[in-house]
This record gives structure tokens, sequence and C-alpha cells, in this order.
């Protein structure tokens, strides 16, 4: 505000100028609102209000009450398990691989290898992902057939590819990476100082884990569990992919509802979607406001 | 310090690092195996011999390229114009660009097809609307790519300087500003190209024979190509990655991985 008044005053002096900057300042920023408008906002609205409304527009509360039926709140509940132990297990293994790779002194190639490699990895989703596993622990994949051949039998023992496990252990593929991506620079960022200070004070290595570098790194952790969270619940690609729409996860959910109106009620269709932006409003809200706290020690 | 050998570092990595190559190994292995009882190539020669593949994959890499030069003209301009006079609004724009993430792909889509498929306004038949789903799918790196750019660079001295000498706003920004952030620039476009290239969700619903639909109707119908497709795009995104990190090593500029699904 400030700066606009005084950008008038200077403009008093000389009008043409001020002119200019004013028309370049719509120019500059309205383009990218109204697109924002256009395909954002309007959008999401749009499903938002829909939700809200019977089959002749009239505002309704039904839509939110028929998201209670069985086969829903099984498909939300499915999908915050898949996201959940996706985003645990991620964050668990992922930490680990960056603590190594960070503070496990292995020679530098290691790094050189895993960092450009987790950019790849987390990146590669989708249809190809899906494949890769199903060529591995499918039916006839490789790791299926040469556990059998050492007389284990993965799908005997209740293991399916196109299940929840299956599932999980396929967005982990993504998962983990991003997890090293995000948690390399935190690891990094543990002053050795600290360790050298808590151990001149006569702590062992594991209470300077347990009352130190742990109590710093724990925002950035649930952080990263948040994020991770986030990434698997609106994944629809690799699902699709993997389990051609057996598996009910919200998502999978929604892409029938859009080729068929599975649920016969295409406001009902609109409410689940709803459901996911409130979810993920959600997920956002809380992540960055672990950011901020994780923020404070670790720069 | 250095008492501790790091041996269970090591397990660590070894560890991870199979889970992370076995599939990659098996499919491989698995797209050898299309003539019977031999190891070879027919698989990958089959899928180059396919003429849909190459359609497929030139609609999807136009598209990207499209999308990167809307994207580019689009927020290069509002973003340094915010930070240049409206640091109130330059907030407005990043809270902005974090909105596709609270709406994941089949949802954006949803919306989309409601919102533009009957009267005042129909764009569910134009490329335009696969265009813009896809700028809004890659708005939130390739915001954080172009303010990253920026963060670094003097944007308020180099525009002094530049109008000083007399430059209009178009030429600062295409001559001065966009050389100075062009290492940030490049790795946004090669994680749109990277993102759109496979992309499913939105081609699936708008109808749009790119790539990823071809994908995932190849790895339905057929049982040794998906295998050689997979390897193919595996080895397509190091490409892509590669050049990246090859063009921020000369720039010395810190490489964003980002892109979450």
């Amino acid at each position: 505000m400030a700066e606009q008044a005084s950008e008038r005053g200077r403009g008093a002096q000389s009008p043409r100028l001020d002119l200019r900057r004013i028309n370049w300042s719509w120019l500059g920023t309205v383009p990218f609102f109204l697109f924002a408008c256009a395909f954002l906002l309007l959008p999401s609205a749009s499903l938002v209000i829909g939700s809200f409304q019977d089959n002749q527009g009239n505002f309704t509360w039904q839509n939110i009450a028929d998201l209670s039926q069985p086969s829903i709140v099984n498909a939300y509940l499915l999908s915050m398990k898949v996201s959940g132990i996706t985003a645990l297990l991620g964050t668990l293994v992922g930490g680990l691989l960056a603590w190594a790779m960070v503070l496990g002194r292995l020679p530098r190639f290691v790094r050189a290898f895993l960092i450009p490699f987790s950019g790849v990895a987390s990146n590669f989703a989708g249809v190809p992902l899906a494949f890769a596993f199903i060529a591995t622990l499918g039916r006839v994949g490789f790791v299926t057939v040469l556990l059998k051949d050492l007389g284990f039998n993965l799908y005997d023992k209740g293991f399916n590819l196109y299940s929840f496990w299956g599932l999980s252990a396929t967005y982990l593929y993504f998962q983990i990476p991003l997890v090293v991506l995000i948690l390399t620079p935190a690891f990094e960022a543990l002053r050795p100082q600290w360790r050298e200070a808590a151990e001149s004070l006569g702590a062992s290595g594991g209470y300077y884990w347990r009352s130190v570098a742990l109590p710093i790194l724990t925002p950035a952790l649930l952080s990263t569990v948040v994020l991770l969270f986030g990434n698997a619940f609106g994944a629809y690609a690799t699902a699709y992919a993997l389990t051609g729409g057996s598996l009910n996860i919200v998502p999978i959910m929604i892409g029938a509802q859009i080729q068929g109106d599975i649920l016969h009620n295409p406001n009902l269709g609109y409410g689940l979607a709803f459901g996911m932006m409130l979810i993920m409003t959600l997920v956002l809200v809380l992540y960055s406001w672990l950011q901020r706290r994780s923020a404070r020690w670790l720069q | 310090m250095k008492k501790r050998p790091s041996l269970v570092a090591w397990l660590f990595i070894v560890l991870g690092t199979s889970y992370f190559l076995l599939p990659l190994i098996a499919t491989f292995l698995f797209s050898l195996r299309a003539k019977k009882d031999t190891l070879g190539f027919t698989a990958y020669q089959r899928v180059f011999a396919d003429s849909s593949f190459y359609e497929t994959f030139r609609f999807s890499a136009l598209m990207a390229l499209l999308t990167i030069i809307a994207s580019l003209l689009l927020l290069v301009p509002t973003v340094y114009w915010a930070y240049l006079r409206h640091p109130r609004l330059h907030r407005l724009i990043e809270l902005v660009s974090l909105m596709p993430f609270v709406i994941p792909p089949i949802v954006l889509v949803f919306g989309l097809i409601k919102s533009y498929s009957r009267p005042p306004v129909i764009l569910v038949q134009s490329r335009g609307l696969l265009i813009a789903g896809y700028m809004v799918l890659t708005l939130p790196y390739m915001y954080r790519a172009i303010d990253a750019g920026l963060r670094a660079t003097n944007v308020k001295t180099l525009t002094e300087a530049a109008q000083s000498l007399g430059a209009g706003w178009p030429r600062i920004i295409w001559q001065v500003i966009v050389p100075n952030i062009r290492g940030a620039l490049v790795n946004g476009a090669f994680l749109t190209f990277a993102t759109v290239l496979g992309e499913l969700t939105l081609a699936q619903y708008l109808a749009w024979p790119a790539f990823g639909p071809y994908l995932a109707r190849i790895s339905q119908n057929k049982a040794y190509e998906p295998a050689a497709l997979t390897i193919i795009s595996f080895a397509l995104t190091w490409v892509i990655f590669g050049i990246v990190l090859l063009v921020n090593s000369k720039d010395q500029q810190q490489t964003q991985f980002g892109g979450t699904h």
C-alpha cells in the first residue's frame, strides 16, 4: 500500500509514466488470475456446488448424507489405509536411506547415484510403474517365480499384487525416493557441533538421537508423512493401470463415475470429489503448518 | 567420530537399492522373452514398428511443448511483476499455485468436464482444455522453479539498470530477466515435459490419443511390448533428468526434483 502511494506521488510529476505502470500492472497479473479462475476455481467450485444440489438444482444435504453408504465409506477407508501405510513405511525406509547416505560415511558415489535416481524414480509412476510391478510380483512375475522355485508360493500365502498390499508395495516405489529427496537436506542440516556438544556433556550416541536429533527432525518427518499421504491419496494412474479399476479406492471410483455414473446419481459423484478435495485441503494445511515448524531449526 | 564402520548404512543402501532395481531387472528380462526360448529385442522391434507408438508419442510431446510455452508466457511475467511491484499479490499467487495439490488430476478432470461440456462454454473437445489442464497440473513446480530463479536474482537492480538504459517491459523480461533465470526455467520445463509425456488421467477422460492412454491400452492387450515400453519410458525419464542435471551443473543451480502425483 505504502509503495503504491509513493508511486502515485512520483506519478504526479510525470503522469505519462504513472499511467503506463498501472496499465502494465493489470496486464501482468490479471491473465494469471483469470486463468486460475477459469481452470482451477471454476472446476472445483462447480464440483462443490454440485455436491449440494439435487437433480433439479435445488439445495440439499442429501448427497453429503449419502456419502455414508458402505461402498463409499469403504472406498475412503481403503484409500486412507493405502495412503497411510505407504506414508509411514515410505518415511521410515526413505528416512533410513537418507540417513545412511548423509551420515553413514559412505563413499561419494552412493550419493552421486542415489539422488538423481530418486529424482527419476519419484517421477516414475503410472502405467510403466504398474507394469514393472506386474513383471516383478505378478502371478508369473520374476520374484514370484523365483520364490516359487525356492519353495515359497507368495500367492498361496495370501499375497496378491492387485490388492491392498500389492498396491502399497507399488506406491512405495515413488514414495520412498520422494522421502530421500525431502529428508536429505534435513539430515544435512543437523550440525556436527550439536553432536559434539552432546558428547562432550557425556551423552551417548543413542541419547543424542533421542534427545537432540529426533526432536529437531520430528516436524520435518511429520510433514513428510503428511505430504506422502496426500501424494498417494490423489494417485489415480498407477492404481488404474495396476488393478484395472478392480480395487475400490476413491480416485478409481471417481473415474468410474465419470465414465458411467456407477452411483446412479451425478450429484453424489460430485460429493465424492468434494470429500477428496476436503481431505487434500486438510493435508495441505497440516503440511504447511508443520513445514513452518521444521524451518525453525533446519535452515 | 570416525570410529564405527558404516556397515548398517551399507546394509540399508543395498536393501533399498535392490528394492528399486529388482522391478527394473525383472521388467527388462521379461521384455527380452518375446520370442520363445530365446532372449532378444523382438518386443522392442514390435514397439518401434507400431505406428501408433509414434503418433501418440508425437501428440503428447507436442502437448507438453505447448504446455511449457503457455506456462512460461503466463507465469514468468506474472511472478516477475509480483516480485517487483506487488509483494502482497505475491503471497496470493503462491497460494493459488499450491491449489493444484488440493485437486488431484482425477478431480480436476471431473471438474473440467462438468464445467466445460455444456453451454455457455463448451471446451471439452478442444486441445486448449487439455493444455490448460496440464498447465494446472504442473503449476506448482513451474511456479516454484520460476520463484526460486527470481529469488536468486536481484530483480530490482536488474530492472532499474535495464530501465535506465531505455529498455521497455517486454525487453526487460525476455532479454534481461529470462536469461538470468534460465537454469530454473529449464528445470521447470523438463519436469513439465516428463509429467505431461506419460500423463494418463486427463488424456484418458478428455479422450485424446495421447501416449499415456496408449501405454495403458497396450499393457492390457499385449504381454511383452508393455515391458519394452516400460524400459523405454524409464530410459526416457533418465534422459530428461540427465539434461536437467547437465544444464544445472553448468549454471550451478540447485536442481529441483519436485513432483508429486
